[in-house]
């Protein structure tokens, strides 16, 4: 598995942990709680984002490798 | 003498003789790692309490006795930080030294935060005089974490090689150099995907 393979799964499992850690902190008491489940979400969200354009990117520029994951 | 296969693919296995060294490293680290989180998994199914007692006071959540603001900032330091090791390799395949002085310089400061966080907060249990002798959990806490932090003080000096005395190699056999990076890279992601999991067992459940 390449660098770029490797990349993808890191931002995928960080994604998910944004995901549970945004679950976990709505299971707390206090608006500090749903702030800290909005961020975590919206981190989440980013790394989703970010995660589909460096896919993209490597899959079209094929600069490293190839192109090939 | 040339190696051979250091930066071109081996016939047999399809891969250079360095990724295939370092896949084989890392899955030494899976089994040293899985082992340990083993051994948290049968601590927690055997205790009747967990965290337990520490410190004569019962704490029923790991969360209660452990500081997840500053754990999970430590969490965000190292996915930019993985960020950045792949940003410089990519620099390197792109041509782009300068860029990959700077991403590489970010990704060992960002290593740094991480380890001065982790400095923080040990400190914070120490001054408690909590203790891996105080229980299992805390003793289960130190060694996985601790364990973790030597990984990352190994990929920072690896890191800071490549910044400046293996750097070097970048003006004779810049492919090779380029190879070296994508393996030290391997290594910081997986550095970084052990705390994508230890946080969440650690920490939260």
């Amino acid at each position: 598995m390449s660098l770029k393979a490797f990349h993808i799964v890191f931002i995928v499992a960080s994604a998910l942990l944004c995901l549970g850690f945004g679950v976990w902190a709505l299971t707390g008491d206090g608006a500090l709680s749903v702030a800290a489940a909005a961020v975590s979400f919206l981190v989440g969200a980013v790394l989703v984002v970010y995660g589909a354009r460096f896919l993209k990117k490597v899959a079209r520029t094929g600069y490293i490798a190839g192109g090939k994951l | 003498m040339q190696i051979p296969f250091t930066v071109a693919p081996r016939p047999d296995t399809g891969v250079n003789n360095a990724k295939i060294g370092v896949w084989l490293f890392l899955a030494s680290e899976v089994m040293l790692f899985g082992g340990l989180f083993s051994a948290y998994i049968f601590l927690r199914i055997g205790a009747p309490e967990w965290p337990g007692e520490i410190g004569g006071h019962m704490y029923e959540r790991a969360s209660d006795i452990l500081n997840v603001p500053l754990a999970t900032l430590n969490t965000l330091i190292l996915i930019g930080s993985s960020v950045t090791m792949v940003m410089s390799w990519a620099s390197l395949a792109m041509k782009r030294f300068d860029r990959y002085r700077l991403y590489m310089g970010a990704t060992i400061a960002l290593g740094f935060a991480f380890l001065i966080v982790k400095a923080f907060e040990y400190g914070e249990k120490f001054s408690h005089g909590y203790l891996p002798a105080e229980n299992n959990f805390l003793a289960i806490y130190f060694v996985l974490t601790g364990l973790h932090g030597l990984h990352v003080i190994g990929g920072i000096i690896v890191n800071m090689y490549f910044m400046w005395p293996g750097a070097r190699m970048w003006k004779t056999d810049p492919k090779r150099f380029t190879n070296r990076i994508e393996i030290a890279g391997l290594y910081w992601h997986f550095v970084d995907l052990v705390w994508i999991f230890l946080f969440p067992t650690i920490y939260l459940l």
